[in-house]
């Protein structure tokens, strides 16, 4: 066990392992894979991100070049102007208002310009005719004194309003502005200073200078010519830093990149032109060059994100909810996976433990049957042995001793068969039976089992069937019997006075009458000829409180009178006693019949406490109750669950110090309409219950009884026997007992049935007294042809009347001799009634015997199989050795000579020709070799024979086909066939009939055979 | 169970012998009644004759000794491992076939059972039934041996016991 175990352990570990190690894996390669997709999607957005950056840029970028192009070309526009002018020599036209006019109103065209100004070329020499035409002196650009003496000066002469400071500043005095002035006179064209701070405004700016020439110059011309013709210089300010940044603010997102531009004429030291903050050149810079004319100088625009990359959020969760997705995915198949394991490993763990409970249940219905075995063996001998010993002399005392013991005997071994039968259902082993029987009977004989209990405590005990009950019914027989003994069985044991009254009824008309049934049939209608004239009334009302059977209240009414009576009529209702006997109409067509039964009591009942727990096992009403009344308290749960397997309910009212009435149902099959009960009877050994004599059929009968429940029980059992019944219910002196006097003398009654307490405590026994006196008043009232008897004696009458019979449940040795004195000479029947008993009274009082006939026929049945078989010699084979005795015991007494062998070989050495037997009764199941086989080889051994002799002599032909029949326990159409195809010559039912023997064995004695 | 007098007058022998035929009655009335024994038997009373006076006697012991040989036998074969049910079953055919033929109708309705549970190779159905089988057979040998019994006080007394028959 501990290794099976183990190993059990380590393969649920390894499995464990297994999808463990699966799972990690899996866990790692969506770990991969959310990693993967997070960088491709991080690279793309940085990719993305570098586009947008470029195009912004780039769009930026060409947007301050065209802006800074248009203004440089406008001002070469103005250049040009102007050096057609100095041409033309009207530059005298241009004063500083109409500059400045002209230049304010074409300010738009130069977009990034914050003004322009014109300086002369003023040569040192010219200087004073120069300052004195304009009225001021030219001055130094930064500290705004007296220009120092140089060779040339260029002090601006016009300027927008703008930057109107300029007025009168020499250009050539800051540092950038000359080497500009130089540059653009030289070139002839437009040049740029590096970025610097302007004048005034302080911004970083460049300054754009054209120089205006004198003379008309050719492309080619030379620096030296350039510089000779020039006349002045024009120039604008670019205030980068304002005016750029308003431009660029015009763009979208501008707040998400800082823009820089640089001039990078010196590569080494690039000049910051525009730009809050430094850009240096990295990766995350953007870098678009600028173009703004002046091939000299170099200029380029940087731009990156303002802000560093966001953490790519998108890329972040997209790849970690993959990871998460896979993760649980994983997760979830390894937990299933996990959870199938373990449930396959208490599935099995399950099975493992259903077998050893199997086992278990196996082992203790096993031990239970050998140890009830054990225990009823040698109680049978105990039993046995008391039953003998209360068969010899024994004194009061000792009888006594051995009845108790025989009781507790008896005790034992139904406890033991109840644990049994407990065994049984629990382990549902309990089969029902299917087979014919007869239910009178059964209720008959539990009837007698308990009648001298009954007896003993003078309680009545009575069964009731309903007529429209079948009499055969198909169903398990010993089972039913079984639960109506635990329930009579179980009244008796609690009833001390009253009445146990078993009532079936069939559960339709039940249910009819329990629905308050609106049957409103007239009661004249249903019984026989009964008289219950309204001038009856009852004789003793003391007992008469409750209409019960024996006047004791009970727990339910349903077998009260008044529910009898309308069960009674219902079924009278629809039953039609016309029909042929044997064919019952139901209204639903099948073969199912539904039993009501009832077992009432008038005991102690059962306390209300306990009445839920009346039918689980072990259980009574309390502990003391076993002490006082015995029994274990399984009788019912088992009768509940055979109710329940004959598909039946079983209930109870109860109700405590009056008495409990138990119901159930059941549901038994009908037999055929075809099959006859006489047949059944006759063949099938199941029923062995013989029908009841029939030589009562057609006499009538007068029952006294003040209790119409129990003169309905009187009537139910007479009726069986074929008597037909009227009933007096009540006796009043002169009506009644006057009709029925009437009636008896006038019309043939036979036999009138008094109950011992027809109207009160022995009152009954005076009956015939009454019925005297009353028949005789009458009789000398009407004055008819009687008149002479006017005193007659009581013998008299009572040699005249029918046969009196008292019935009583028990009789004192007084109360015999009173009923005798009384005129119940006939008989007096014992309670409880049964139908065989009934009858034997009957004939005993009657003097009817209508078994003497039978038994004659029976005689001369055994006398002609005597004169068939007399002096036969016959071989009987049969390996069972009681059968084989019984067999030859019953041919031995019709004279045979029987001669037994046990077996089939033993069979074909004895009959191996020439033999001298007759004839051969054969067994047909035995070991080794069964009867069929033997007869083959026996017919085989007989054809060689008969070859044999009929080949040497032909003289006297001698039989040697012997008649073989077989002996049989199941008499069926097929083996009769296997019979014939064998070579047998017929069949006999095991055990021996003697009319079926007698047909058998007739055909070969009479023929010839001999 | 009429009430029918036998208010013998005389004491001593007649009595007794009165005593013990009522005994007897009694006990074969209790046998029929309870379904123990059928007609079969009364079958074997009635073969019983001045040719062979002890046959009824002879068939019951013969029986009471078959049956339990036969018990013995299907005991046996039934704790066998696995249980041979062709075995049972013919030990279970020769049980039926006895017990019908001594009219023990109970037994032999019981065997029917057994047999059936045999078909169906129902072990522990054979276990119950064979243990029903064995109760009623021990329950009909306890009868029948009280009425040996009780027939030989009858013939001790001088007496012949009466014919069982169904009647009451």
């Amino acid at each position: 066990m501990n290794a099976q175990m183990a190993g059990g352990g380590g393969d649920s570990l390894w499995f464990e392992h297994w999808h463990t190690k699966l799972f990690i894996l899996w866990v790692f390669f969506m770990a991969l894979v959310s990693l993967s997709v997070y960088l491709q999607m991080n690279a793309e957005m940085l990719v993305r991100r570098r586009d947008t950056l470029k195009t912004m840029c780039e769009g930026r970028a060409r947007m301050l070049e065209n802006q800074f192009l248009a203004s440089m070309n406008h001002v070469r526009a103005l250049t040009a102007l102007f050096t057609t002018l100095h041409i033309s020599k009207q530059i005298a036209m241009f004063n500083q208002e109409t500059f400045s006019q002209y230049a304010e109103s074409t300010a738009f065209e130069r977009p990034l310009m914050s003004g322009v100004a014109y300086a002369d070329r003023v040569l040192h020499e010219d200087r004073e005719s120069f300052e004195m035409s304009h009225g001021w002196t030219i001055k130094e650009m930064f500290s705004k004194e007296k220009q120092q003496v140089f060779e040339e000066y260029a002090p601006a002469t016009m300027s927008q309003d703008t930057v109107s400071y300029l007025t009168s500043l020499d250009m050539m005095s800051g540092q950038e502005d000359r080497e500009n002035i130089l540059r653009a006179r030289a070139s002839g064209k437009g040049a740029l200073t590096n970025p610097f701070r302007l004048l005034e405004s302080k911004h970083l700016g460049v300054v754009f200078t054209f120089a205006v020439y004198s003379i008309h110059l050719p492309p080619d011309a030379t620096p030296d010519e350039r510089v000779k013709a020039t006349a002045g210089y024009l120039g604008g300010a670019f205030d980068v830093e304002t005016l750029v940044e308003n431009l660029l603010h015009g763009f979208p997102g501008s707040e998400m990149i800082a823009v820089n531009v640089y001039d990078i004429t010196n590569e080494l030291c690039p000049l910051v032109m525009y730009g809050h903050t430094n850009v240096s050149k990295s990766e995350n810079t953007y870098v678009s060059s600028l173009d703004f004319g002046d091939p000299q100088r170099k200029h380029e625009m940087r731009c990156r994100y303002n802000e560093d990359a966001l953490p790519p959020w998108t890329a972040i969760s997209t790849s970690v909810g993959i990871f998460v997705i896979g993760f649980l995915v994983g997760h979830m198949l390894h937990a299933s996976r996990n959870r199938i394991d373990k449930v396959e490993e208490n599935c099995r763990m399950f099975k493992e433990l259903k077998v050893l409970a199997d086992e278990a249940s196996v082992a203790k219905s096993q031990f239970l049957a050998t140890v009830s075995h054990e225990i009823r063996t040698p109680m049978n001998g105990v039993l046995g042995m008391l039953q003998m010993l209360m068969d010899t002399r024994l004194d009061a005392t000792q009888q006594d001793y051995a009845r108790t013991a025989q009781a507790s005997g008896k005790a034992l071994i139904t406890l033991i068969n109840e644990v049994l039968d407990q065994a049984k259902i629990e382990s549902g082993r309990l089969e029902l039976e299917a087979v014919p029987f007869d239910l009178c009977a059964i209720l008959d004989d539990v009837l007698s089992l308990f009648s001298g209990k009954s007896r003993d405590e003078g309680i009545e005990l009575a069964v009731y069937i309903s007529e429209k009950v079948p009499s055969i019914l198909i169903g398990d027989p010993g089972r039913f019997r079984q639960i109506i003994i635990n329930l009579v069985g179980n009244s008796i044991k609690f009833t001390e006075r009253g009445h146990i009254f078993v009532c079936v009824h069939l559960s339709e008309d039940m249910e009819m009458v329990m629905e308050g049934s609106d049957y409103s049939g007239d009661d004249d209608d249903y019984s026989d000829w009964e008289v219950d004239g309204p001038g009856c009334v009852p004789l003793d009302m003391k007992c008469n409180q409750f209409n019960t059977l024996s006047g004791y209240e009970t727990a339910d009414d349903r077998n009260s009178w008044e529910t009898f009576e309308l069960l009674l009529a219902q079924e009278q209702h629809s039953y039609n006693p016309d029909h042929d006997d044997h064919h019952w109409n139901f209204s639903d067509g099948n073969d199912v019949v539904n039993l009501v039964v009832s077992v009432e009591d008038t005991g102690v009942g059962i306390p209300l406490h306990v009445q839920e727990r009346v039918f689980t096992p072990f259980m009574q009403a309390d502990s003391s109750t076993s002490r006082t009344y015995g029994g274990t308290g399984i009788g019912l749960s088992i009768s509940k669950c055979l109710v329940e397997l004959m598909s039946g309910k079983m209930r109870f009212v109860s109700r405590p110090k009056i008495g409990s009435t138990f119901t159930f149902t059941a549901k038994f099959q009908q037999m055929h309409n075809s099959v006859h009960e006489s047949m059944l009877r006759n063949t099938n050994s199941v029923l062995q219950v013989r029908l009841l004599p029939t030589c009562f059929q057609g006499m009538q009968a007068l029952v006294v009884d003040g209790r119409p429940v129990r003169s309905e029980v009187t009537r139910h059992h007479l009726r069986r026997l074929g008597v037909q019944v009227m009933l007096i219910l009540s006796l009043s002196q002169s009506e009644c007992s006057a009709a029925a006097f009437h009636s008896t003398v006038g019309g043939g009654i036979d036999m009138i049935l008094v109950d011992k307490d027809a109207w009160g405590a022995g009152t009954g026994i005076r009956f015939p007294h009454m019925l005297c006196q009353s028949a005789s008043e009458h009789l000398r009232q009407r004055n008819k042809y009687f008149a002479s008897s006017v005193g007659l004696s009581h013998g008299f009458i009572a040699a005249r009347l029918p046969k009196m019979m008292l019935v009583a449940t028990s009789m004192t040795d007084n109360e015999h001799k009173l009923a005798r004195e009384n005129g119940f000479t006939d008989s007096v029947v014992i309670k409880p009634l049964r139908a065989s008993m009934l009858s034997a009274c009957l004939q005993q009082a009657l003097g009817v015997w209508n078994r003497r006939d039978q038994g004659r026929e029976l005689r001369e049945g055994s006398r002609s199989l005597h004169k068939l078989l007399s002096g036969k010699r016959v071989l009987v084979v049969d390996d069972n050795p009681v059968n084989r005795r019984v067999a030859e015991g019953a041919l031995l007494k019709y004279g045979a000579q029987v001669e037994c062998v046990n077996s089939g070989r033993a069979a074909i050495v004895k009959l191996k020709p020439p033999h001298n037997f007759d004839a051969c009764f054969m067994d047909v199941q035995m070991p080794e070799m069964d009867g069929f086989e033997a007869t083959e080889i026996i017919r085989k051994a007989e054809m060689e024979a008969s070859e044999c002799m009929s080949g040497g002599i032909l003289t006297k032909y001698h039989p040697v086909r012997i008649p073989i029949l077989a002996m049989t326990a199941d008499v069926i159409q097929a083996t009769q066939a296997e019979c014939l195809l064998c070579g047998m010559d017929g069949y006999v039912a095991k055990p021996f009939e003697e009319q079926q023997l007698y047909n058998a064995v007739a055909h070969f004695f009479e023929a010839g055979y001999v | 169970m009429g009430k029918c007098d036998e208010n013998g007058s005389g004491m001593g022998e007649a009595m007794q012998l009165a005593a013990a035929k009522q005994r007897y009655a009694e006990h074969m009335d209790s046998l029929r009644a309870e379904g123990l024994l059928d007609d079969q038997f009364s079958e074997l009373q009635q073969l019983q004759d001045e040719s062979s006076p002890d046959f009824v006697e002879e068939v019951v012991l013969l029986f009471i000794q078959d049956s339990g040989r036969i018990i013995k036998n299907l005991t046996e074969s039934l704790e066998q491992k696995p249980v041979n049910f062709k075995q049972v079953d013919a030990h279970v055919h020769q049980f039926k076939g006895s017990s019908s033929s001594i009219g023990a109708q109970r037994v032999k309705a019981v065997c029917i059972k057994l047999r059936m549970c045999c078909n169906r190779q129902d072990q522990l159905g054979c276990l119950f039934a064979l243990e029903h089988v064995t109760r009623e057979f021990e329950v009909i040998k306890g009868k029948l041996q009280t009425m040996l019994e009780l027939e030989k006080q009858i013939v001790a007394l001088g007496g012949t016991p009466p014919p069982f028959t169904d009647k009451l």
